[in-house]
């Protein structure tokens, strides 16, 4: 590992305010070429304020950013590009009208205004090829990608801009294990280059495994920065939020096979998208969904919340059978379905509404509850700790974790008894996690069936009773109690045989 | 190829349509597809089709432009004036025509992106300006344009309308090398998502400007033709063409949320409408019901358009078109 003499980036006595609000006060932080540098923190601890700034997104209040020790003004994100900072946002910089190679022409070094630069197309392909990504076809139109494919050409489109320092802010959170595996190689190879990465992940075991060194941010300060493996998790959540959170995942309490079925799917299927699922959903249980991406998983929760047309097989609801065809007879209280859905920018919330009209949306039109009610969304708003300024405030203001609380809470108030969620801890901070599994928990024991997608196998392990494994449009593996391992969920992805596995 | 296919079958599908209907048009008209009647044809269809070209780069990057048919009015009374003399004054004249059309454009442009005004409001307001300042010039109309040179541009090339030249060599020379070009594609980015486009390092305000620049130097074009074709100045041209317009880029598959469609999809709309109203002339349909018709066409190449909606089976990729 070649680690350079000077930092490519420095910050000295950066702060940055909106209007009152402080994002970031007085920090000092450098990265240096040559390291993989982990950026840990709560949301709202500002490392998304911290990459805007080094991005060329947004200018510091107060302080100076050093680019290889000279003081320089980063004032748009093409300065920050031709200075070698290239970074992958969460929200991610794809165009989606136009097709993967134009997105990976699309301001890539050199082009300005003037010719593009068809160079760079050999080299994007090589990368999707080292990151499983190589059937992505270069004339597809990026708005008919799945979310993980787009993440694979955002990764290749920063990687064609010679990045000297590359942010990574959870560019790989929908990534399923075995790609971000290789993904990781990458990293380590543009590291042994003298590229120097800043990383963000909300995964623990990621950043364990990937990091040399580690930052922790909390309320806006640089906390500490120390060597990965310095400080085991315990200590290093207790840092983030400053005190110590003992466990992340709540008790789990014995299984009930003999508890109620609530939802029953028989040989259910969808053209599209996958077939002859079967599962039940018992009252009282939390049920997992894992797999790599886009294996029908995902279709599954559509379907079940009304969002397909033409689904085979069979549906029962509480033992009676039912045909589910449009959203508003899904959470209508003779099937009382709620669905979080996985992008909650764009399916889950309107960003411009106050959170208070945002909480009313899923409960208008549902016979015998009030909308207009708060008292309908204050316990959950209160067991999720929702911070905000008051609920008139826009969602965008929100963090994600906490737009995330208010997506939960629209539903939640529904009181519903099967609850869909897609994904729910997607990039989003330790303890809103540890509250959304708490809450989750509580949700079960009080007789809702949970089905829960999760790209996280540590969720599948430690939070789910059961859990069916997806491959192919098909469930290829269920696992319950002792055989839920890490090993036997990926062998699963993978559709490999391990050892004390059981095919469901 | 089915990429492809997907990418452009909004323009092959208006493409398809106008050689149909220009099948239908040159076989129901008593003469013929003779030269003269082709010239007529061409010379109608491409004064609407460069003010769709100007509206098209309002809208490739979320924008309209309720200017248009004022900036056409406008240079063509300019036009009416200096197109006129010797060679050299009338080279003079048609540079200061299309200087002016391009000067409006960055007028709308400069307000939309520092004044920070929605396109749709600042070009009502420029628009009421422009045609204004046309008035002030030409009262009635009248001036003059040089015949020769009006007959040059509105005649033929061994038998090929010029105007089709005209409008092939703006794809070939102008729209396909524009294409492959940082702005061209910056075009597109900004009308699809403004926030990717500034985070992938594209200058939001310089192509913003650029497109309505490119804007008001096609609706110069387009007023310059006119005047070729009418060979006078005439402030009260302008309203008509504005709305056709923003009819010819919607037939032509450009979509008014921006970011998608091409130019060469908004010339062939604009064919499309300009067809239809010359084959109805011949059709013995009452004239006055032409609206009617053309109304109908309109909307039911919309809901060609998004018959494939039928098609989907996740219904939540319905809102994303």
């Amino acid at each position: 590992m070649v680690i350079s003499s000077t930092p490519v980036v420095s910050l000295v006595g950066v702060s940055k305010f909106y209007g009152a609000t402080k994002a970031l006060t007085d920090v000092d932080f450098a990265c240096f070429g040559g390291e993989i540098h982990a950026i840990l923190g709560e949301n709202g601890a500002g490392k998304s304020t911290l990459i805007k700034l080094i991005a060329g997104v947004i200018q510091p209040s107060e302080g100076k950013i050093e680019v290889d020790g000279q003081a320089c003004k980063l004032a748009s994100p093409a300065m920050a590009v031709s200075r070698g900072l290239v970074c992958m946002f969460q929200e991610l910089s794809l165009v989606a009208d136009l097709s993967v190679r134009e997105n990976i022409m699309l301001g890539a070094p050199g082009t300005g205004l003037g010719w593009l630069n068809s160079a760079v197309i050999p080299r994007a392909k090589a990368i999707l090829e080292q990151i499983d990504g190589g059937a992505i076809r270069m004339n597809r139109r990026v708005a008919d990608l799945s979310l993980a494919e787009r993440q694979q050409v955002e990764i290749a489109k920063a990687l064609t801009r010679k990045p000297r320092l590359l942010i990574l802010d959870e560019s790989t959170s929908a990534l399923n294990a075995s790609v971000v595996e290789k993904v990781f190689a990458l990293i380590r190879k543009e590291r042994a280059q003298g590229v120097g990465v800043l990383f963000i992940s909300h995964r623990f075991h990621e950043i364990e495994a990937l990091a040399d060194r580690v930052s922790i941010f909390r309320n806006g300060q640089h906390v500490e920065t120390f060597d990965n493996g310095a400080y085991d998790y315990g200590a290093i959540i207790s840092k983030m939020v400053g005190q110590r959170i003992d466990d992340i995942f709540p008790d789990k309490p014995p299984m009930n096979l003999q508890a109620e079925e609530i939802l029953k799917l028989e040989s259910y299927g969808w053209s599209n998208g996958f077939n002859n699922v079967s599962m039940v959903l018992r009252k009282g249980q939390i049920t997992g969904l894992g797999g790599l991406d886009g294996q029908g998983q995902g279709d599954v929760l559509l379907g079940l919340f009304g969002l397909l047309k033409n689904t085979s097989g069979k549906v029962s609801i509480a033992g009676h059978s039912a045909h589910i065809k449009h959203p508003k007879r899904a959470k209508s209280p003779a099937l009382s379905i709620a669905l979080v859905p996985q992008d909650r920018k764009t399916e889950g919330l309107v960003l411009e509404q106050s959170i208070a009209r945002n909480l009313e949306l899923a409960a208008l039109g549902v016979p015998g509850i009030d909308a207009a009610d708060p008292s309908i969304y204050q316990p959950f708003l209160d067991a999720l700790e929702l911070k905000c300024d008051s609920l008139e405030q826009p969602i965008s203001q929100l963090s994600g974790g906490n737009q995330q609380k208010v997506a939960l809470t629209k539903w939640l108030a529904l009181g519903p008894r099967c609850l869909l969620l897609a994904d729910p801890t997607r990039g989003i901070d330790v303890k809103t996690k540890t509250q959304i599994y708490a809450l989750l928990r509580r949700l079960a024991d009080s007789g809702v069936a949970v089905l829960l997608l999760s790209t996280d196998f540590e969720e599948l392990i430690h939070l789910c009773d059961e859990t069916h494994i997806f491959y192919n449009a098909q469930v290829v593996s269920h696992l319950t109690g002792s055989e839920v391992t890490a090993e036997n969920i990926i062998a699963a992805s993978l559709n490999i045989k391990a050892a004390g596995e059981a095919h469901g | 190829m089915a990429d492809i296919w997907r990418s452009n079958q909004r323009e092959v599908i208006a493409v398809i349509v106008l050689l149909i209907l220009l099948t239908l048009y040159f076989s129901t008209h008593p003469a013929g597809p003779t030269t003269y009647v082709m010239t007529i044809w061409a010379n109608q269809c491409l004064i609407l089709g460069l003010a769709a070209v100007a509206q098209f780069f309002a809208v490739i990057v979320r924008g309209i432009d309720l200017s248009v048919g004022a900036v056409m009015a406008l240079t063509n009374c300019i036009a009416s004036y200096l197109v006129i003399g010797s060679g050299l004054d009338m080279a003079g004249g048609i540079f200061v025509v299309l200087a002016v059309g391009v000067g409006c454009g960055l007028v709308n442009g400069m307000l939309v992106v520092f004044g920070r005004i929605a396109p749709i409001v600042v070009t009502l307001a420029t628009g009421s300006l422009f045609l204004g300042l046309a008035l002030l010039l030409r009262p009635t109309p009248g001036g003059q344009i040089d015949y020769d040179l009006a007959d040059a541009m509105t005649l033929d090339v061994f038998g090929i309308p010029t105007a089709l030249i005209v409008a092939v060599a703006v794809i070939v020379l102008f729209w396909l090398p524009l294409r492959r070009t940082g702005l061209g594609m910056g075009l597109y980015a900004v009308g699809s998502s403004e926030q990717a486009a500034f985070q992938s390092g594209i200058s939001v305000a310089t192509i913003r400007l650029a497109a309505f620049a490119l804007g008001g130097f096609f609706a110069a074009l387009a007023g310059l033709f006119f005047s070729f074709v009418t060979t006078t100045g005439d402030a009260g041209i302008g309203p008509n063409f504005t709305l056709n317009s923003i009819a010819a880029v919607v037939l032509g598959g450009v979509l008014l949320r921006g970011g998608v469609g091409t130019l060469t999809g908004a010339l062939a709309g604009a064919f499309i409408l300009k067809t239809i109203g010359a084959l109805m002339f011949f059709s013995g349909l009452p004239p006055l019901s032409q609206p009617l018709i053309e109304g109908l066409i309109l909307a039911a190449a919309i809901a060609i358009g998004g018959a494939d909606v039928l098609r989907v089976k996740n219904r939540l990729e319905v809102f994303g078109r």
